[in-house]
């Protein structure tokens, strides 16, 4: 009980993200004239996929108190390669994938290289090689062109249901259990997949803890003897990663390859409001990636009820899409004042400053 | 110059280490020894190279000559946690605690138990209950943050981490300076446990009684020196601390006056504070030019009293008149305002007093820019030669004026602190604890201060850790139990004893009642 208790007062970010992301989902899945089906429910998910990843890159190394300016840029240089590589034989689509992550893991790698043994702040270091790699990008991919494999395309950007019949698993029709998880999206089963196999274990391993450690206090932990360097390296790497699969997603789910350096642009600074709505810490030390899945799914659901509102209601003029950005900043004061709030009851007002 | 103590060979030898700082030496050519199954007491003062000697065995800094053996073999550190992995661990008076992490993973931030690689979350609160449970702290829940604990649970929680490291070598920095009574009962039997088990123990502390209780081997330096080192009763006291200052002092504590104060007005008067469960119906009154110590166990809402009267806390009940007129301080923008003339010398100096990137003009001058000031512009004349003043005065030591504050010993920040509240003239100074963590020569300095600003008609509120303190400098102690004034100690019935007994709110026999005390 008391542990139940400690458990909701650490988590207090993520309690609040998915609950704005409830409301804000709700409201929209009502309003919709298909909502609460399948198909909405896999488009929507489609939609939010790349910028989840791209937040959970920045979760990673916000984190360890640092912030990464070329999130985006990664994301959109792993975009351009994977619509040249991710094409063929099964053999030559598997091994474009893996080019594709490594691209993305490299360029996270290279960040870290130059913040830990360069002793430079991230911001401008990420501010720079973002630049680089959106130059590479714009390289590769001059014009928004090239193509990635259509099964690869089909099976990630539907249902579950689509992903034995694409590859020809199993003859005639699917066993019982698999109709009980068969409307599930293929992003959600991915997204489920990362969760289990990369981030819960990065989370749980000395390295992962010793991100926590560093952006709490990079001075103590120094002191402690946990080995800063190594983490901090392998923290920039893997937001390259998360930042390549989000790159990789996109193609896919586009089906060929953009090199825009402005949607880097715009792709880097919601990844960093997905965080804060997210409830991580920009200060570090606090957080996690489960918040950021629901931050960005409070941004998207805001894209997604402009969709759906009356425009010859009273409040139609609400509908109009230039007034988004002025929601999402909205939505984002919000939710950062929720995750505040806690200040307004503190009774020693030094408090608020730690 | 080092007596000989031991037969046995020592577990760690320092041979001609020297250590500088940008052209200062820190250290210059110490021979040090220390041996397993004894407790080692290193004294000195701030900037006397005892912190260096630490920072230098457990591998935070390298030395620039001479060697080390550790256990019979030639070692060299880069890292503490090379230091850590053959046996050497310490505890630093700068808490390293990690404040957003649980207890259990700040116990095991290294070597965590592992169940296929990844950490098991289970075997390392098991580890942690039974950690907690040696130190005596089952009470600490090793989920809940560490940032969330008192400062006295967080550096149990530091000494029960060092405890799971299996040290060889035990180093305590300032280690008890942040705990309470029963807290320090407790670290001193287990210190005399781990001593009888095989371990050495480097002990650091500017409490003399501490060291007297716990170590067998003593070693004093001054200037980077070891000035000597030897065993426990070879020295006097008043020997050991000439040997650190390398002058005499004749008394730590200057004369308190007769009082006469009682008949005027009080220059702060409260009345039926109260403050959340932390404080419940606190009165008491400062006279002009009195002071008056805050005693007791730590955490019985002492530092609480000072916070609400300087405005840090929201949702205080009762009255506070000052000069005989209702004050009502909110903020400490509030309490600073001439006609309150408030001051508050802060807990923790790096955290709430200094601005350590800053300047020491620029820390000196922080609260009193608005009388520095003309036409919203500070005047640099003005404010060179006010700081002038201050730095005479307290007789601050640094090397240039705009060097960083960071950059001062312990002692010479206390002072700059210091400095920048007396620059505002205060009529009511309120003291958290000034002298933890400081040098002898700098307390007495200290002492002084406060009885010559008294003197001058200042107002003083004094909570120490330090009951020696208490005695010594207050004209009147307060002592505090569970939020209460339990009682008030006035003249010759400030005793050890006396402060003690109250402390633990037990019956005191000897003390002859003041008058309006409560009980």
């Amino acid at each position: 009980m008391k542990n139940l208790r400690l458990a909701i007062a650490h988590n207090t970010g993520s309690l609040i993200a998915f609950g704005l992301f409830l409301i804000l989902y709700l409201f929209y899945s009502f309003l919709h004239p298909r909502g609460f089906t399948t198909d909405l429910f896999v488009q929507n998910s489609n939609e939010a996929m790349t910028l989840i990843l791209v937040g959970m890159a920045q979760t990673i190394v916000v984190i360890m108190g640092g912030i990464d300016l070329s999130v985006g840029a990664i994301m959109t240089l792993v975009d351009s390669v994977a619509s040249d590589v991710v094409i063929g034989s099964p053999g030559a689509v598997f091994l474009g994938i893996v080019i594709a992550l490594g691209v993305g893991l490299v360029c996270g790698l290279i960040n870290g290289v130059i913040i830990v043994y360069g002793r430079l702040q991230p911001i401008v270091v990420t501010l720079a090689t973002g630049a680089v790699y959106s130059g590479i990008a714009l390289f590769i991919r001059p014009t928004p062109g090239g193509q990635v494999d259509a099964d690869l395309s089909w099976v990630s950007t539907n249902a579950l249901s689509e992903l034995p019949g694409t590859y020809k698993w199993w003859e005639g029709d699917p066993p019982g259990w698999f109709n009980l998880i068969s409307g599930i999206p293929m992003p959600i089963v991915i997204l489920f997949v990362i969760v289990v196999f990369v981030w819960l274990p990065y989370r749980n391993s000395e390295i992962g803890r010793a991100s926590y450690a560093i952006g709490s206090n990079e001075g103590a932990a120094y002191m402690s003897g946990v080995r800063i360097n190594r983490s901090k390296l392998v923290g920039y790497a893997l937001g390259g990663l998360f930042a390549g699969l989000a790159g990789l997603y996109f193609a896919i789910q586009t089906g060929s390859g953009n090199a825009d350096p402005v949607q880097a642009g715009t792709y880097t600074l919601n990844s960093i409001a997905a965080v804060v709505i997210g409830g991580t810490s920009l200060f570090g030390g606090v957080g996690g990636v489960i918040g950021t899945i629901f931050g960005a799914g409070v941004l998207r659901s805001i894209t997604f009820c402009f969709r759906v509102i009356d425009t010859s209601s009273p409040f139609g003029f609400l509908a109009n899409p230039l007034l988004q950005p002025m929601f999402e900043g909205l939505i984002l004061l919000v939710a950062v004042t929720l995750g505040a709030a806690r200040s307004f009851g503190v009774k020693n007002r030094l408090n608020i400053f730690r | 110059m080092n007596d000989v103590i031991d037969n046995s060979p020592p577990l760690l030898e320092l041979r001609g280490v020297s250590k500088s700082y940008g052209g200062v030496a820190a250290m210059s050519k110490v021979d040090f020894a220390t041996s397993a199954r004894s407790i080692h007491a290193v004294l000195g003062e701030n900037g006397a190279g005892k912190s260096t000697l630490i920072k230098i065995i457990s591998g935070v800094v390298a030395p620039d000559e001479g060697e080390m053996i550790f256990d019979g073999k030639p070692v060299k550190f880069d890292t503490p946690q090379a230091a850590n992995a053959v046996g050497i661990v310490s505890v630093f008076q700068e808490l390293s605690v990690l404040p957003d992490l649980s207890v259990a993973d700040n116990i095991s931030i290294t070597h965590p138990p592992k169940r296929f690689g990844l950490i098991d979350h289970k075997r390392q609160r098991q580890r942690a209950e039974e950690l907690l449970a040696r130190v005596g702290c089952e009470d600490i829940n090793p989920n809940a943050r560490v940032g969330s604990l008192p400062l006295s649970r967080r550096q149990m929680v530091e000494i029960a981490k060092a405890l799971g490291r299996n040290p060889k070598l035990l180093i305590l920095d300032e280690a008890t300076s942040a705990l309470t009574a029963a807290d320090v009962e407790r670290v001193y039997g287990i210190l005399h446990r781990l001593r009888d088990d095989g371990l050495a123990l480097l002990y650091i502390s500017h409490r003399m009684h501490e060291i007297e209780e716990l170590a067998e081997t003593i070693s004093v330096f001054r200037n980077g020196r070891n000035i000597r080192t030897f065993a426990k009763g070879a020295c006097t006291d008043a020997e050991i601390v000439q040997m650190m200052i390398g002058r005499e002092v004749s008394n730590v504590f200057p004369a308190k006056p007769a009082r006469s104060i009682a008949t005027q007005t009080p220059e702060l008067e409260v009345k039926h504070l109260g403050w959340t469960d932390r404080l419940t119906d606190i009165s008491f009154s400062v006279g002009k030019g009195e002071i008056v110590g805050l005693g007791g166990l730590d955490g019985q809402g002492q530092r609480e009293i000072l916070l609400a009267l300087f405005g840090v806390l929201r949702g205080v009940s009762g009255s506070v008149n000052i000069r005989g007129k209702a004050a009502n301080i909110a903020s400490p923008v509030a309490a600073t305002r001439p006609a309150n003339g408030m001051a508050l010398i802060p807990e923790d100096r790096k955290t709430e007093g200094l601005m350590l990137p800053l300047s020491i003009r620029e820390n000196v001058t922080l609260a009193s820019l608005g009388t520095l000031s003309r036409n919203f512009v500070i005047d640099r004349t003005a404010e060179a030669s006010a700081v002038d003043a201050m730095v005479s005065k307290l007789k601050i030591k640094f090397g240039k004026i705009t060097d960083a504050v960071g950059t001062l010993s312990g002692g010479n920040q206390q002072k700059v602190v210091i400095a920048r509240w007396l620059l505002t003239g205060p009529g009511i100074l309120l003291l958290n604890d000034p002298t933890r963590g400081i040098d002898v020569g700098t307390k007495e300095e200290i002492y002084r201060l406060l009885r010559d600003l008294a003197d001058a008609g200042t107002s003083i509120v004094l909570y120490s850790t330090d009951y020696d303190e208490l005695i010594g400098c207050c004209d009147r102690v307060l002592i505090m139990y569970g939020g209460q004034i339990v009682r008030t100690l006035e003249g010759e019935a400030i005793t050890e004893t006396n402060i003690i007994a109250s402390a633990f709110n037990l019956p005191v026999e000897q003390v002859r009642a003041p008058a309006g005390e409560r009980l």
